[in-house]
């Protein structure tokens, strides 16, 4: 947690959709029913801008659809949402994308069959050759490829990823189709990410390494907004915390204060009120450590029988 | 057995006119089906509609570069009322309404009430409209031989529409290896395997699926203009089966390759006659009469058909690897 953002933060009322001071994303009663059921009613959210706000909250509490109404995949039966004072508000998605506000997936969409320096491409914005009769004249858009391919690079060499560039997205495991889409996410320098459930089924080594990106990621500038199970990480990455249940928005507060919350206990802890959910000595450094060797060596193995895959592969071709 | 005149048969189907038509409306397809992911059922329709666009026009006195024109604008207008509707809904929709779009064409082209524009269903007769066409040509009348092949310079059959069909092909191979290797076609193998991806990195997937549905269909038109050219326009030879013949051809290739439909043509058509001659030649009447070693021929393209999708999905150029990854 950055010291700079929880001191912006500390003077924030703890209470659901408390004024931020500088707010990238302000949205107004947003509901989304789905027949009789409401999935959404948020009345009031703002998020701050170049802080991780998390969006918890229990199975059901409507995170996902909030994520989808928002980023333009999904339509509300009410509401208005601006972002950096911009209405959004039944927008398409690709120009909710453009306007800088970019998403990943809970399942990861990584494009299987496309190489995943291909996948990073696709993510830039600004590439001419993207319209037809431009594409039809390579001169007109091999130099903006090669500025996207050089950045491309650039971004698999942080999220460690480079060796992988020819390979096709499909054969990538779980977690590094994570960090695919995230990295590709990252293509058109969004000013806002919204990631959903970036830790699902991701290996402890890669969760830590995720973790680092993506506080890497508000240290450069960006606002992070994510969907998370995991209480470990919310406590260990974000510096602001919104909660909701049952649709509505329950509690907002720092990371440490909110889960004392009493509204929060109540409605998203339920029957698991003892379980520890936010057990800081399990990210302690030396855990930390462990973790990673033990990933390390998972990593390495895998390298090994990948290196032996394709070979026996091609004796039949 | 006359093993010289089965061979050059077979061998005149690889550089006939009727082959290089189903080339053309392959590499249409696939746009649609190999870069994009559209199942169009429709082809023939597109193929239907281009061949209705030129031959009527042309008998109207419009000159060939109009005729072509028309053509064109036909299968763009064809391709704009399929595409608004139903590219926003899931894939399926597409080819219920491309099959049921095609028909649509085929019948309204055969009704008696349309007979004085379209010949209802004796259709249109050839020499109503290869005038211009043939005008073109810069051979003499005659008959020309190369190699085993002997015919005629410009009529119907001819040299002249073998060479524009090919030289329409190669200009279309050229074409999709050009935009295959482009970012636009990126966007499109993108929208390919997850359209919700491509639009939230930022592309107007409903636009680009239009676009291709807009350049297959009119390559679709092109071939359907090559296909009549040596015969009639004749709207139930354009029908369902015609669709089908053209995936087959494009999955016997191989989808989202650049040679594949030419290849997958050449093979479909010359395997098609090789059956069919040497059926003729050793089955005995007494088993099969002739119009039967016809229908024999189709039955074996089934089966093959069904061999090919089940155990060589990729076509014959397709990369294995590409389909060996499973679709998660």
């Amino acid at each position: 947690m950055s010291a700079e953002t929880t001191s912006t933060l500390a003077g924030v009322s703890q209470e659901p959709g408390a004024a931020k001071p500088d707010p990238i994303l302000v949205a107004d009663d947003v509901t989304r029913r789905f027949g009789g059921m409401t999935a959404v009613d948020v009345g009031h959210l703002e998020v701050q801008r170049g802080a991780i706000t998390a969006l918890i909250g229990p199975n059901g509490a409507g995170k996902t659809t909030l994520f989808n109404l928002l980023t333009g995949f999904d339509q509300p039966n009410s509401g208005r949402w601006t972002f950096e004072g911009r209405q959004l508000a039944g927008v398409p998605a690709a120009k909710v994308s453009r306007a800088g506000m970019v998403r990943t997936f809970q399942l990861t969409k990584a494009l299987s069959r496309m190489t995943v320096m291909e996948n990073m491409r696709l993510g830039a914005s600004d590439q001419p050759g993207e319209r037809l009769l431009q594409a039809l004249v390579p001169p007109l858009w091999k130099p903006r490829e090669r500025e996207i391919t050089a950045k491309a690079e650039e971004l698999l060499e942080r999220f460690k990823l480079l060796e992988k560039k020819d390979d096709f997205a499909g054969s990538l495991s779980g977690g590094q189709r994570k960090l695919l889409e995230m990295a590709r996410a990252l293509m058109s320098d969004p000013t806002m990410v919204m990631l959903d459930e970036p830790m699902a089924g991701v290996n402890p080594a890669l969760t830590q390494s995720l973790l680092g990106h993506i506080q890497g990621l508000r240290d450069g500038g960006t606002t992070v907004l994510f969907v998370e199970h995991d209480m470990h990480m919310v406590r260990h990455i974000s510096d602001w915390v919104a909660v909701m249940a049952e649709g509505r928005l329950v509690a907002e507060g720092p990371p440490g204060g909110v889960m004392a919350n009493p509204a929060v206990v109540d409605a998203y802890l339920g029957a698991h009120h003892d379980t520890d959910l936010g057990d800081d000595s399990l990210l302690s450094d030396e855990v930390a450590e462990q973790l990673e060797a033990e990933a390390e060596a998972e990593a390495e193995a895998r390298s090994h029988g990948q290196a032996e895959g394709p070979q026996t592969d091609e004796g039949d071709r | 057995m006359d093993w010289t005149r089965i061979l050059s048969n077979v061998a005149g189907e690889l550089i006939a006119p009727t082959t290089a038509a189903y080339a053309l409306a392959a590499i249409g397809l696939n746009v649609h089906f190999g870069l994009t992911g559209l199942l169009n059922f429709g082809q023939a329709g597109f193929m239907l509609l281009g061949a209705y666009g030129f031959a009527i026009s042309t008998i109207a006195g419009w000159p060939l570069w109009a005729a072509v024109l028309v053509a064109i604008g036909c299968s763009v207008v064809f391709a704009l009322v399929l595409g608004i509707p139903t590219l926003k809904l899931r894939g399926d929709y597409l080819a219920i309404v491309t099959i049921a779009a095609a028909e649509i064409v085929r019948i309204v082209g055969r009704s008696t009430a349309l007979t004085n524009l379209t010949g209802a269903s004796s259709g249109l007769r050839g020499d109503s409209y290869k005038e211009t066409f043939q005008e073109l040509s810069p051979f003499d009348d005659g008959t020309s031989t190369i190699g085993p092949f002997t015919y005629a310079n410009n009529a119907s059959n001819s040299w002249w529409v073998r060479i524009v069909g090919w030289a329409l092909v190669l200009l279309a191979c050229l074409l999709i290896w050009r935009l295959l290797n482009s970012p636009w076609g990126r966007v499109l193998k993108g929208i390919r395997e997850d359209e919700d991806a491509v639009r939230s990195l930022g592309k107007n997937v409903y636009g680009y699926k239009m676009q291709a549905l807009v350049l297959g269909g009119v390559i679709g038109s092109l071939a359907g203009v090559v296909y009549v050219m040596p015969r009639a326009v004749q709207p139930d030879s354009m029908g369902r089966p015609m669709t089908f013949w053209v995936w087959t051809i494009l999955l016997l290739g191989g989808a989202a390759t650049v040679f594949g439909p030419v290849l997958g043509s050449m093979l479909f058509w010359a395997a098609l006659m090789l059956i069919k001659t040497v059926g003729r030649e050793l089955i005995p009447s007494t088993v099969m009469r002739a119009e039967q070693i016809e229908q024999f021929g189709w039955i074996v393209v089934g089966v093959t058909l069904m061999l090919l999708v089940i155990f060589r999905p990729q076509g014959i150029l397709g990369d294995k690897k590409e389909l060996a990854i499973n679709v998660r």
